[in-house]
C-alpha cells in the first residue's frame, strides 16, 4: 500500500532552483532517512510534507489525495531546538495533544478523562525514559531529553508519519547512540512511517530501511543554484555497502564545496 | 587585581548601595541648615523636622475643612486611576498584541494604524480628552491609556512574533487550531512578558497620572504637589515625592516577585539563556 506519493514535485523561490523532479513512492512502515549537503533541499522537502511549505510543481499525494496544504496531526513532526513548549511541564507537554482533542472551548481536559490522558501520556513517557521527570520544564531538562519528550509529545497522537528534521544534530555523540536506539524501537514497536533529515551519512545509512540521497546532479560554478537538487541514490539498505557509502560521501561533499563558495 | 575582576561580597553590596543615598541626605541637612542659619523662614531647602511636621499634618491629621487625612486621600485617588489605566492598557495590550502576533489577516488590516496611533504625543491630545471626556476621572485614566497602551501592545505583538515558529508548527500537528494556539501556546507563554512589560510602562504611567492631576482636578497626589507650589511649600513637596517614590518603586518590586512566583519556567528559561 502506497502511503505518499511524489509526482514531479520541484520548489524554487525565485531563481533559487531549491528541488526538481522528485518522484517516488513510500509504503506505510518504512522508515526513510534523507541526506545530504546543507542547501540541498532535505528540510525544504520534509516542510513540504508537513504542509508548511507548498511545492512549485507537482504534487505530493497521501492516499492518493494532495497532501492537506497546513499541518495537521497525521504528521507529528520532531525539530533540531524548539519542539516543546518552554511554559508546559514534561507531563503537560505530552498531555496537550489529547487535551486539545478532547478539552473542549478552553482545551482542558478534568476529572476521569484527565486522569485517563494523564495515565497514557505517562506510559509514553515511560517508553522515552522519562518517567523520573514529569513535573520539570524543558529548561531543566538536557538536550537528549528535551528530544526524547519532542517525540512522545508526537508520538501521543498516533500520527501516520513521524518527520524528523534533524532531530539529533544538536547532541553529543554518545547521547545520539542512545537516540537511535530508541527512536528504532518505537519505530518497531508503533508501525509509524519515519522520515527522517539528517546531513550526517554515516546515521543516514545505519538507520532505517531506506535512503535517500539528495544532491545536485547538473553543478555549474556560475550559477549554482540554477540547477536544483534531486534524489540521486534511492537505496533499500540492506543492499548498501561500505564503498558506495564513500562514493556518495565524496559526491555530496563535491556539492557542499560548489555551495560553500556560492552562498551570497 | 584589575577592577573589571573586583567584586563585592553580598554585605559590602547592600553597604556601597546605601553610601550614594546618605551622601544625598546629608547634602541636602547641611545646605538647609546652612540656608536656615542665613533666614529661618527659608522655604527652599525645609529642616527635616518642619517636612516631619507637614507629614504629621497630611497624613496623620483630619483636614480640618473636610475631615480627610490628606495624604491618603490623595494617595487613593491616585493609586485608582493609575491601576485602572494599567489594567485598561495590560488588557488591551494581550488582546489586540495575540491577534496582531498570530493573525497575518489581522497584522495587515490593524498593524499601520497602531503604528501611526503610538506615535502620536498623549500630552498633545489631553485638551481634547478634556473635551471630550469632561474633567472628571475618565479623561484621566484615557490619558494613562493612550500613554501606555500603543507600546505594550507593540511589545506583545513584536513578542508573539519572537516565538519560535516551530511551536506555532507543533502545536498543528498537535490537532490544534487557531484557538488553540492564542490559548494554550501564545498567551501563557505572553504573561510573564506582560508582567514585564507593566514593570517598564510604570514611569510613563505615573508621569501621564501626574499631568492630568496637575491640569485638572481636585485631589490625587500630583493635584496637591502643584497645589502647594503656589505657597512655595517645599515641606509637602519633598515628602510628596519621596512617597510617589516608594510606591512606583513596591509596585515595580511587585511585579517582579509575582513574575517569579507566576512563572518559574520563564525565569529559569531567562537564566538558562544568560
Amino acid at each position: 500500500m502506497k502511503l505518499i506519493e511524489v509526482n514531479q514535485v520541484g520548489k524554487q523561490y525565485g531563481d533559487n532552483v531549491v528541488l526538481e523532479k522528485l518522484n517516488f513512492t513510500v509504503s506505510a512502515g518504512e522508515f526513510c532517512t534523507m541526506v545530504g549537503t546543507s542547501g540541498c533541499g532535505k528540510t525544504t522537502f520534509l516542510r513540504m510534507l508537513l504542509g508548511e511549505e507548498q511545492p512549485s510543481h507537482g504534487a505530493i499525494l497521501m492516499d492518493g489525495k494532495p497532501l492537506p496544504a497546513e499541518p495537521g496531526p497525521d504528521r507529528g513532526v520532531v525539530f533540531q531546538r524548539y519542539s516543546v513548549l518552554p511554559h508546559l511541564t514534561v507531563l503537560g507537554n505530552v498531555m496537550l495533544g489529547p487535551e486539545l482533542k478532547t478539552g473542549g472551548i478552553f482545551a482542558r481536559a478534568f476529572g476521569a478523562r484527565r486522569a485517563l490522558i494523564r495515565r497514557e501520556a505517562e506510559s509514553l513517557l515511560d517508553a522515552v525514559g522519562l518517567s523520573h521527570a514529569l513535573n520539570r520544564y524543558p529548561a531543566e531538562l538536557s538536550g537528549g531529553m528535551q528530544q526524547r519528550l519532542a517525540i512522545a509529545q508526537a508520538l501521543i497522537m498516533k500520527p501516520r508519519i513521524l518527520l524528523l528534521d534533524e532531530p539529533f544534530g544538536a547532541l553529543d555523540p554518545g547521547i545520539r547512540a542512545d537516540m537511535h536506539e530508541l527512536v528504532l524501537r518505537l519505530w518497531r514497536e508503533t508501525g509509524v512511517t519515519v522520515f527522517m533529515v539528517t546531513h550526517d551519512l554515516k546515521e543516514g545509512f545505519s538507520l532505517g530501511t531506506r535512503l535517500m540521497v539528495f544532491d545536485k546532479i547538473r553543478r555549474d560554478a556560475q550559477a549554482p543554484n540554477a540547477y536544483g537538487a534531486t534524489i540521486t541514490y534511492d537505496l533499500q539498505l540492506k543492499h548498501a555497502d561500505k564503498a558506495l557509502q564513500k562514493n556518495i560521501a565524496s559526491e555530496v561533499a563535491q556539492t557542499s564545496q560548489l555551495l560553500a563558495g556560492a552562498i551570497l | 587585581m584589575r577592577l573589571i575582576n573586583l567584586r563585592p561580597s553580598r554585605p559590602l553590596a547592600v553597604a556601597l548601595g546605601f553610601i550614594p543615598f546618605i551622601i544625598l541626605l546629608l547634602l541636602y541637612i547641611s545646605n538647609s541648615n546652612a540656608r536656615l542659619a542665613e533666614n529661618p523662614n527659608d522655604k527652599l531647602l525645609p529642616g527635616l523636622t518642619t517636612m516631619v511636621d507637614a507629614v504629621q499634618r497630611l497624613a496623620f491629621t483630619e483636614d480640618t475643612r473636610t475631615g480627610e487625612y490628606l495624604l491618603w486621600m490623595d494617595t487613593a485617588s491616585s493609586l485608582e486611576r493609575l491601576l485602572i489605566g494599567l489594567a485598561v492598557s495590560a488588557g488591551l495590550a494581550l488582546l489586540v498584541g495575540i491577534l496582531l502576533g498570530t493573525l497575518p489577516m489581522f497584522r495587515a488590516l490593524a498593524g499601520p494604524v497602531v503604528a501611526a496611533i503610538s506615535m502620536v504625543p498623549p500630552m498633545a491630545i489631553l485638551p481634547i480628552l478634556f473635551i471630550v471626556f469632561g474633567l472628571g476621572e475618565l479623561s484621566k485614566v484615557v490619558l494613562i491609556v493612550i500613554g501606555t497602551a500603543p507600546v505594550m501592545i507593540r511589545d506583545m505583538a513584536q513578542r508573539v512574533l519572537d516565538m519560535p515558529r516551530e511551536q506555532f508548527i507543533k502545536l498543528q500537528t498537535l490537532g490544534g487550531n487557531s484557538w488553540h494556539l492564542m490559548l494554550r501556546v501564545v498567551l501563557p507563554q505572553l504573561l510573564p512578558r506582560l508582567l514585564a512589560a507593566l514593570r517598564l510602562s510604570l514611569g510613563a504611567a505615573w508621569l501621564f497620572l501626574i499631568a492630568a492631576e496637575a491640569i485638572a482636578s481636585t485631589d490625587g497626589l500630583g493635584y496637591r504637589i502643584f497645589l502647594v507650589r503656589r505657597y512655595l511649600a517645599m515641606d509637602v513637596i519633598l515628602p510628596y515625592v519621596i512617597w510617589i517614590t516608594v510606591l512606583a518603586y513596591f509596585m515595580d518590586l511587585g511585579l517582579r516577585l509575582l513574575s517569579r512566583r507566576m512563572f518559574p519556567w520563564f525565569h529559569r528559561q531567562q537564566e538558562g539563556e544568560a
